[in-house]
């Protein structure tokens, strides 16, 4: 029973870690910068709502170009 | 709540639901096809039900007994990391820097390998159920699934809209379900990478906007900044698209999704 229990957590940790983080560990460390900054930025009106989406979309900027760069090497599972 | 949230909220969750069902019914009729159609819908079915459960499990104790604020910065970020994720692969797909999502390849090699394993000895009972098509069946409509899922709780647990973000998925389900028993296929012709953007676009607007809200910036126009916050990913979508599209090896390769991704 206990097994069972453990096999079970051990493969709900591996899936999430998989479904939320997989290959682009990137973005889920970029998410938590946001968080962040969200909060530094919590009473703000325009500042914020400017500055959270720009950076979002430098983060995902980032992540992009970085697969871009391993995209071509020859693989069919990019 | 204004009507362009929900209306936002529909369709993201619509969008999602028809994307990876498409997905899963791939699964769910090659299983059916190779191991028999009674395991495959049953399996199906099963993964429904636990979908179901956890909707319920995880969705309603959420919505009343979690602070509204710590909700929403928690599956802001969720829903942050899904869209971006779903975006990135988009951009990269439309750029041709990745191979575009082939459901007629990933048809086409799950029954090869269904039969193959007929072959090597796990045949098909001729009475009963089949526990090869019902475990292709119950995983692929269960993983597929969980997706869809974190987004009916996510985005209906931030709006207090778990009832409309459940029906969106449900309505979505039907509708691959009732396309997929008239054909008896395969929706390879579904404008899957499309809607997979259109998703991406609003998950990422949705997690940017709850994740502020939650953490105390006050969006200007409140809940009308979501869909600016649309209209600015889409510009986001479009520009990285052109950028990387000039970044391109020549000759483009064209190559060919073999697996099933998320």
């Amino acid at each position: 029973m206990t097994t069972s229990l453990a096999r079970a957590a051990r493969w709900l940790g591996r899936f999430l870690w998989d479904f939320l983080v997989g290959d682009t560990p990137e973005l889920a460390l970029a998410t938590g910068a946001l968080v962040a900054i969200a909060f530094i930025l919590a009473g703000s009106e325009w500042l914020g709502a400017v500055l959270l989406p720009l950076l979002a979309a430098g983060f995902l900027l980032a992540s992009t170009w970085r697969g871009r760069k391993r995209a071509p090497s020859g693989s069919t599972r990019p | 709540m204004h009507t362009s949230s929900d209306l936002v909220l529909v369709l993201a969750v619509f969008g999602a639901c028809l994307v990876e069902m498409v997905e899963a019914l791939t699964l769910v009729v090659a299983a059916g096809v190779s191991r028999g159609w009674r395991s495959a819908l049953e399996g199906a079915a099963a993964a429904l039900a636990v979908l179901a459960v956890l909707v319920v499990a995880v969705g309603v104790p959420l919505i009343r007994y979690m602070p509204i604020d710590a909700l929403r910065v928690v599956v802001g970020a969720l829903l942050l990391v899904l869209g971006l994720n779903w975006l990135r692969k988009a951009i990269l797909r439309s750029s041709g820097h990745k191979a575009l999502h082939d459901e007629d390849a990933i048809y086409a090699e799950t029954v090869a390998e269904l039969n193959e394993d007929s072959d090597a000895g796990s045949s098909r009972p001729s009475k009963g159920r089949d526990p090869v098509g019902f475990a292709v069946a119950f995983k692929g409509v269960f993983l597929e699934g969980t997706e869809v899922v974190l987004i009916v709780i996510s985005l209906g647990a931030a709006q207090h809209r778990l009832g409309l973000a459940a029906l969106a998925a449900v309505v979505a389900l039907v509708l691959v379900g009732i396309v997929g028993i008239v054909v008896t296929r395969q929706l390879s012709e579904v404008p899957e990478n499309t809607i997979k953007t259109v998703v991406g676009i609003m998950l990422s607007s949705f997690g940017v906007f709850w994740v502020g809200e939650g953490a105390g910036i006050h969006w200007p126009g409140s809940d009308l900044a979501i869909p600016v916050l649309v209209g600015f990913w889409i510009v986001v979508y479009f520009a990285y698209t052109a950028l990387l599209r000039t970044q391109l090896p020549a000759p483009a390769e064209t190559v060919t999704e073999e697996a099933t991704t998320p």
